[in-house]
Formats: structure tokens, C-alpha cells, sequence
């Protein structure tokens, strides 16, 4: 096999999976059926191509190989009426045939399918990474602790509910399109999760699940780009590139960094960029959200990255009642540090000018949400204090947490704004079972894996996230 | 597509199926219901029951017939009714089902009708997936 036949098979798979799957699941509604015809297409291509050339468009020859494929199968149960489908799709290849080229992307069909209330909740994610990017079994159940054959089962239990169950192979209407992005989103964050909690790459030498970040936010970007007017697909985008971009930063030879201690210099910058970047995009919208909102709260402490200091005690200067991870010596944490200095600037000292930038996305953020009550307006409530200058980290930016972990430490929901009869039932839960604003949550009560009680504090501050560890 | 909706009705509405003066706004309510589903044209087929006191279970044990009375379920919401619908996909149904007058109480099941044999294998995902999975890694 020549490399140049290889290279052309692994780059059209890489480039366009997922667009080739969602085309041919959209128009049979078979999402297994349309892997297979395209991994036949695959291997076919690796077959074929080193002997006859790469044709000049690998996309579309892949395609008709596949739809010739489906087209072989169907005939394999002709009888059977469910073959309609493809029939109907064999039927209408003539007039797709000048689609072959530019063949339209079909892929946020896919995602919604992927993530359908009638689909459970748990295979969401493993479906978008297998079906969107072709992710196999192995690792998607690697990521999840699960049991390789386990995981294909339940992917292939999925995918025949797809097709058995006739789910709508479609972009919900603008009525229905918050309710239904929202769990396509959180399945995105889960993926993240995933590789949030795994150990880095190196650690673990071919660990499975240290990729899963960057497969989520290649989804990510996909939604943003696919949903440009929604800001909570940007918000979604902007939180997790603020997150990845401190990556490099957040462990060291003795393992882990608290963000307060993270040297900012390691941060990826274009990451920081590109989050900065979408986080405006999805302000100039309008429509506040729960990541654009943890977004704006990585974005404040990005700008330790431009020597803005991250003010933990208040612009006011009056020590937050009761918040212990603000006071860094208060309750101080389990693991010692490692890094002598805290980073950043700290309260007391002058702020400097590019701190004015973060206050700018929050107050546009503000502006943007309705004056009501209810979690809009709780949130809205949040963030004017945070524009009030008590901008803090949240998860899963500032620590190492495990999902779920933390809340007992909670004393910002107060400061925040969360605390009233209209927060959200996960933070109203969060905040009962907080400790009183005056006493500092004693670290006995703190999750083991929570370093710094500023994370377990700050974490509180956003709604419960939606990751695989409570999911799955 | 052919899907059914089982209705299970809960118990403070078969109360209202006895009760003669609410008798007549609730069997109105499935009426109309039933009716705005014809005049759409996706109604197939469908009828209500008679509550689960009037069921018998029949069972066959030891090679011997053994009839009991009730319903195969014993559950608060009984199965009220069912309506079998002719919709392009899922969602429609799930439209449709949604607005049945079972809901605001009970809850409504909705399943496709197996109109031909069982059509696919599933397909064998892993070998499916893996070459791929494998190219991507190795091009990164």
C-alpha cells in the first residue's frame, strides 16, 4: 500500500466522517448501517486507491462507494419494507449526483438526532463521539469506565432505537431549538469531563481518554460554526477553550496545580484568543446562558495571563464574609503547594487596565438578560456582582474536581446572588447544604480532591454541570 | 410510519368515566381528540377500553389454562385506550401524543408497530468503527 493512498484515506476520514455519515443516516435514518456502508467504503478505498490514484475527490467517491453499498445491502432485503428508505435514497441518487462534490452537511441533523430526548441521556455523548467522529467502541468505553463490549452494545442498542424508533432526522424549529440544544451541548461538556478527570497524556501512555478534550472541542467549534446565532453554543466554545488553553499549566512534575498557583505564562494564548473570541460573538447576542456565564467567569481569570489581577476579595475591599478559598490561608489545603507565589495579582493591589476588558463581556452579558426572576435572573443577579469585581473561577477551569465535588464548601451562592427562592434547584440544593456565610467550610467536609476550597467556593457559583461522573 | 399510543390513565380520571357528570366533558375531550387525529389523516386505528376491573389475564401453566381477573398490570394508571397512527416519524408522534387528554394526569406510551419482519442486523459497530478510528489517530 503506497503512503499517498493511505494519507488520502486517512485525511478524507478525518476531514469528512461525519459529514459522509450524517449524510447517508439523514436520508435512511440508519446510523449503523450508514457506518458500515462508509467503513466498506473505507476499506475499499484502501483497496482500490494505490493501485488507480487517489481520485481528485476523495469525498465523493467515498460516498457513491457507500451509497452503492447501502444500495447492496437493501437489495439483500428487498422484501422487507423497512428497505424503503434506502430505496427511496437509491431512488433520489440521480438527482443528488451533483451533490457529490459539495453534498450538503447534514451534520447538526446528526448531533440532534444523537442526542434526542427519546435517546437515554448516558449514550448521548458515546453516539456523537462514534457517529460524528468515528470514535470506535474501545476508546469511548475507555473514557467512560465501561467495559469495551459493554459500550458496543449499548451503541448498538442506540442506534437500532434510531432507526426501529423513526427518530426525525432534522434541525428543530426555533420554538423547539433551546430545549434541544441543551442536552446536545452538555453532551459536548460531558465529553470534556471525560478527559477533564483522566490523567494527562504522558501519565497513562496511550490513555484513551486525554483526547477526548480535544475531540469535544472540534465539536464545539463544529456547533459554533453550525449555529452561529446561538450563544450558547459560542458560550460552550469560549468555556472550553478557556479551560484547554490552561492545560499546560495545571499539572507539574509533582502533580497538581491550583489554578491560583498556575504559572499564566504556560497558558496557550491563541486558545485564550479564540475563547475571547466567541465569548464577544455570543454576548453581542444578547441571550445569557449557563456557559456563557461560567465562559465570562474563565474569561475574568484569563487575564491574569495579561497581568490583570484576579480580584478574589471584592472591589470594595471588604473581605467576602465567610469565603475561604478568597482567603488563601484560611482553611488552608490538603495538598501543600508547591509554587511559592499565588500568580496573580491580589486584592489591594491596583488593577490594572486589562481587567477592564473582562468587566466589559460581563457587562454585556447583564445587558443582554432579561430584568425577571427565576434562574435568568439569578443569573443576571450573579453576574452583576461578578461585574461588581468578584470575578472567581469555576469549574471545571480552577482544579482538579471531580463533578459534584465541592459544594459543601459553598459560600459564594450568597455573594452571588444565588441564594434566593428562584435559584435553580441543583445551587438551592448546593447552598442548604452549605455551610453558614461566617464559618469557613472545614476542609473534613471538602471532597478529597478538591485543592483549594477557592475551587470548591467557586464552583458552587454555577449550576451543577452536567459530567459523566453523575451521569454515568 | 405506524406507531401506537397506549394510553394509561390515571386513576382520578377513570374516576371521571364513572362519574356522570364529568363523564360527558371527558369521553368529549377523547372525542375531539380522536377527531383532530382523523382530520389530520393519521389515524389508523384505535378505541378505548373498558376500565382494567372489567380484564381478565389468561395464562398458561403446566399446559393448563388459568384465568384471573385483572388487568396483566396492576397499576395505578390503567391502559385507558390505544390509537394506532400513521406519521412520518417519531417526533410527529411524539407531537401528537402530547396532546392527548391522558397527559396532564397519566401518561401515554408510544411505540412503532411492527408492520414486516425485523429488517437489520445490527451492525457490528467495532468493526465498522475501527479502521477509521484508527486512520484518524494515526494522521494525528
Amino acid at each position: 500500500m503506497t503512503d499517498p493512498a493511505r494519507a488520502a484515506a486517512e485525511a478524507a476520514a478525518r476531514a469528512s466522517y461525519g459529514r459522509l455519515v450524517a449524510w447517508l443516516a439523514a436520508r435512511t435514518r440508519d446510523v449503523a448501517a450508514a457506518e458500515d456502508a462508509l467503513a466498506d467504503a473505507f476499506a475499499a478505498a484502501l483497496r482500490t486507491w494505490p493501485a488507480r490514484g487517489v481520485p481528485d475527490r476523495p469525498e465523493a467517491w467515498l460516498l457513491t462507494t457507500a451509497r452503492r453499498n447501502l444500495g447492496h445491502a437493501a437489495r439483500h432485503r428487498l422484501v422487507r419494507a423497512a428497505a424503503a428508505p434506502t430505496l427511496h435514497l437509491l431512488a433520489t441518487a440521480a438527482q443528488d449526483r451533483d451533490e457529490a462534490g459539495a453534498f450538503p452537511d447534514e451534520r447538526l441533523k446528526l448531533l440532534f438526532v444523537c442526542a434526542h430526548p427519546a435517546i437515554d441521556p448516558a449514550m448521548h455523548t458515546p453516539l456523537m463521539l462514534q457517529s460524528v467522529l468515528g470514535l470506535d467502541a474501545a476508546r469511548i468505553a475507555a473514557a467512560f469506565v465501561v467495559a469495551p463490549a459493554a459500550m458496543g452494545q449499548r451503541l448498538v442498542r442506540a442506534k437500532a432505537k434510531i432507526r426501529d424508533a423513526g427518530i426525525r432526522f432534522a434541525v428543530p424549529g426555533p420554538a423547539d431549538l433551546p430545549a434541544r440544544l441543551a442536552p446536545v451541548l452538555d453532551a459536548v461538556y460531558a465529553a470534556f469531563g471525560t478527559a477533564w478527570d483522566a490523567p494527562p497524556r504522558g501519565e497513562e501512555p496511550g490513555g484513551p481518554a486525554a483526547n477526548l478534550g480535544e475531540e469535544a472541542i472540534w465539536l464545539a467549534r463544529l456547533i459554533a460554526s453550525l449555529l452561529p446565532e446561538e450563544p450558547e453554543a459560542l458560550g460552550l466554545l469560549a468555556l472550553l477553550l478557556h479551560c484547554q488553553a490552561r492545560q499546560p499549566a495545571r499539572r507539574d512534575a509533582a502533580g497538581f496545580v491550583p489554578l491560583s498557583a498556575q504559572d499564566p505564562a504556560l497558558w496557550s494564548a491563541p486558545l485564550i484568543a479564540e475563547a475571547e473570541a466567541a465569548l464577544l460573538r455570543a454576548c453581542a447576542l444578547g441571550r445569557i446562558g449557563r456557559f456563557q456565564l461560567e465562559a465570562a467567569i474563565q474569561s475574568a481569570h484569563a487575564g491574569r495571563a495579561r497581568g490583570a489581577a484576579v480580584d478574589w476579595v471584592g472591589s470594595g475591599g471588604r473581605a467576602v464574609r465567610g469565603a475561604a478559598g478568597r482567603r488563601p490561608h484560611a482553611g488552608r489545603t490538603r495538598r501543600p503547594r508547591r509554587r511559592g507565589g499565588r500568580g496573580g495579582g491580589r486584592a489591594g493591589r491596583p488593577r490594572p487596565a486589562g481587567q477592564h476588558r473582562e468587566r466589559r463581556i460581563l457587562s454585556a452579558l447583564v445587558g443582554g438578560a432579561g430584568a425577571s426572576a427565576g434562574p435568568a435572573g439569578a443569573a443576571r443577579r450573579g453576574a452583576v456582582r461578578l461585574r461588581a469585581g468578584r470575578p472567581a473561577g469555576a469549574r471545571p477551569g480552577g482544579a482538579d474536581v471531580p463533578a459534584g465535588a465541592g459544594r459543601g464548601g459553598d459560600v459564594s451562592g450568597e455573594d452571588l446572588g444565588w441564594r434566593g427562592q428562584n435559584s435553580p434547584p441543583a445551587t438551592r440544593a448546593a447552598n442548604t447544604a452549605a455551610a453558614p456565610p461566617s464559618t469557613p467550610a472545614p476542609s473534613a467536609s471538602a471532597p478529597t480532591r478538591v485543592t483549594t476550597e477557592t475551587e470548591a467556593s467557586t464552583m458552587a457559583i454555577c449550576s451543577a454541570p452536567t459530567t459523566p461522573s453523575n451521569r454515568w | 410510519m405506524r406507531y401506537m399510543m397506549m394510553f394509561f390513565i390515571h386513576p382520578d380520571d377513570t374516576a371521571k368515566r364513572r362519574d356522570p357528570v364529568q363523564a360527558g366533558p371527558y369521553s368529549g375531550a377523547w372525542t375531539a381528540y380522536v377527531g383532530t387525529l382523523r382530520a389530520a389523516g393519521v389515524f389508523v386505528d384505535g378505541n378505548g377500553l373498558r376500565p382494567a376491573d372489567t380484564a381478565s389475564v389468561v395464562r398458561l401453566r403446566d399446559g393448563r389454562r388459568q384465568v384471573q381477573d385483572g388487568p396483566y398490570a396492576d397499576t395505578k394508571d390503567e391502559l385507558g385506550g390505544y390509537v394506532v397512527m400513521d406519521v412520518p416519524d417519531l417526533d410527529t408522534a411524539l407531537e401528537w401524543a402530547a396532546k392527548c387528554p391522558a397527559l396532564p394526569l397519566g401518561a401515554v406510551e408510544v411505540r412503532p408497530v411492527m408492520t414486516a419482519p425485523a429488517v437489520v442486523e445490527p451492525a457490528a459497530i467495532e468493526s465498522a468503527a475501527a479502521p477509521l478510528a484508527a486512520a484518524r489517530l494515526a494522521g494525528e
